[in-house]
């Protein structure tokens, strides 16, 4: 038998090799962030001890080094997520910072009272509270499409929903706490008939499997470095030109700038405009490391064999006559959302810590997502490229003995 | 490492976790909300005082078993004592959660099985949350308390 791809690749995660509570670390919340490969770690060693030097300002020899390492992230950056021009990709905090971007720069100018901005009931807070926000200012209305009882979202629904007072879309490409894919290309599709932008939150779904923004047709595309492998603190917004180059600036300061005098600025180019203060080389310099390492993997094989080992750990768990699994779309991550019967979420997961087996357990930043479900929480265990079956066999074993504890 | 989780899912936490004492709503009379963000749970605490005597403590709500049986075990303890002597149990049950694993455990009756949680920080917020319900509920203070 060849060995699996997680097999194959554990060994460039420093931390996968680690024990928690003297057991093995079975790390199984991806979801939540993912670990490290030594490529990524190893390259923001080199830019720190070689390298560190502020960006975008000096003449001297480090500047123009860091400058040079980080335009060409944004490049491979744009390559990942194939947008037409690197000048498109803005990089920020995270999926959260690049959303609030968006509603504050590009919602503030469209968005007005009465308007509607449409996300889906199973968003994360992330991305509903900035469009609250964003309402709340503007008197518009936030409205969310349904999701049916297998955590699907219910595009009949979702299209009824357009109104000639909808301004924007914003929608999870993955939900991350159950999985699901929704149908971007085809909520793209209706938005655009009707001349509605889209904003995608890509947050779960770029370490999981081939993304094309232009493919999608969206607008708007989101994603955090940390949960695809790279450093916390950076992330990406991609943006269609027109539409970057026509939005005011999100923040003041420093690189935002190309001229300042007391009674007037003006604004440096795109994507510089919304990359004020010095930026987190650093972040940059290790994501586009991450983004590397995932793309000499190849990510249609990394779907694959994450869609191969989803099936083997749904088997595994819906064998368990006392655990539910919670959202069961046909096109899902390999997410499992799962409820055991007599042992909340919470002391389920105290109970695999101690086994050395990391799971989410909670409302996973989607308390309306839950309320919409008639359930406070889940247990999670998200998968990533790294994990195995043998790792889903201890989950399935340590949940058994959870239930056996409680029963 | 099995020897913690023994300490802290003993049994009469499982067995207040699986038949709760007084897990009913009371009406007409002062009650308090308690929610924990970090894991959604609610619990609704139900007072009734009688010159200044707590007559009965009941509550309503989710949550995992730790928070379940502090629960149980809270209406169990407060019932037939006053506001101030309930306060008091609080606190001791406080001190004993917070207290250092190696130290020696009060006596606090059933609710010595609380001490459990000292080895799980994370778990604290869970055994105090029914407490801190009830105290906005003597209080006459019908907010809803969180833990954060």
């Amino acid at each position: 038998m060849s060995v699996s791809l997680g097999a194959s690749v554990r060994s460039d995660f420093p931390l996968l090799a680690r024990c928690v509570h003297e057991r093995p670390l079975v790390y199984l919340d991806n979801a939540s962030t993912t670990q490290k490969p030594q490529a990524v770690i190893d390259r923001l060693t080199q830019y720190y001890a070689d390298e560190n030097a502020n960006v975008h300002r000096g003449v001297h020899a480090l500047s123009e080094r860091a400058t040079v390492a980080y335009e060409q992230a944004r490049a491979i950056a744009a390559t990942f997520l194939n947008a037409a021009d690197p000048r498109e990709i803005v990089f920020v905090r995270g999926t959260t910072e690049a959303v609030n971007l968006v509603a504050a720069a590009f919602g503030r100018a469209h968005v007005g009272r009465d308007d509607e901005v449409l996300v889906t009931e199973m968003e994360h807070h992330s991305n509903i509270v900035p469009w609250q926000l964003l309402c709340e200012e503007k008197g518009a209305r936030l409205v969310a499409a349904p999701i049916t009882g297998a955590g699907e979202l219910d595009l009949d629904a979702f299209e009824r929903l357009l109104t000639d007072r909808t301004r924007m879309v914003a929608v999870a490409h993955v939900s991350n706490a159950l999985g699901t894919i929704n149908p971007v290309r085809e909520i793209v599709e209706l938005a655009h008939a009707r001349g509605i932008p889209v904003l995608v939150d890509g947050a779960q779904a770029v370490a999981h499997m081939p993304v094309d923004v232009q493919a999608l047709g969206c607008d708007f595309y989101a994603f955090s470095g940390h949960k695809v492998f790279g450093p916390t603190g950076i992330g990406v917004l991609f943006g269609r030109l027109p539409l970057l180059e026509a939005m005011p600036p999100y923040q003041g300061g420093g690189d935002m700038i190309s001229s300042v005098t007391f009674e007037r600025t003006c604004y440096n180019a795109v994507p510089h405009k919304f990359e004020a203060g010095t930026p987190h080389v650093a972040g940059v310099i290790g994501l586009a490391a991450a983004i590397e390492y995932l793309e000499r993997l190849d990510l249609n094989r990394v779907a694959a064999y994450e869609r191969e080992l989803s099936a083997y750990a749904t088997d595994g768990l819906s064998a368990l006559p006392a655990v539910r699994l919670v959202g069961t779309a046909s096109e899902k991550t390999a997410v499992l959302s799962f409820l055991v019967e007599g042992v909340h979420p919470h002391d389920l997961g105290t109970i695999l810590d101690r086994d050395g087996i990391a799971i989410r357990a909670g409302h996973h930043c989607c308390q309306p997502l839950m309320d919409r479900l008639g359930i406070p929480a889940t247990a999670r265990a998200s998968l990533a490229l790294y994990n195995t079956r043998a790792d889903i066999d201890a989950l399935a074993g340590a949940v058994c003995a959870a239930h056996a504890r409680f029963a | 490492m099995s020897a913690d989780l023994d300490a802290l899912y003993r049994d009469v936490i499982l067995d207040h976790n699986r038949h709760p004492r007084h897990r009913r709503a009371i009406a007409g009379c002062r009650k308090g909300e308690g929610h924990n963000p970090l894991c959604g749970d609610r619990l609704t605490v139900y007072v009734r005082l009688q010159d200044g005597i707590i007559a009965e403590a009941s509550f309503q709500g989710f949550g995992c078993a730790i928070a379940t049986a502090s629960a149980s075990l809270m209406a169990e303890s407060v019932a037939g004592r006053t506001i101030a002597e309930a306060e008091a149990i609080f606190e001791r049950v406080v001190a004993t959660i917070q207290a250092p694993a190696s130290a020696p455990i009060d006596d606090l009756g059933p609710l010595s099985a609380l001490a459990g949680v000292r080895k799980f920080p994370a778990r604290a917020k869970c055994a105090t949350l029914p407490w801190q319900a009830l105290l906005a509920a003597v209080r006459s203070d019908d907010r809803s308390v969180s833990t954060e």
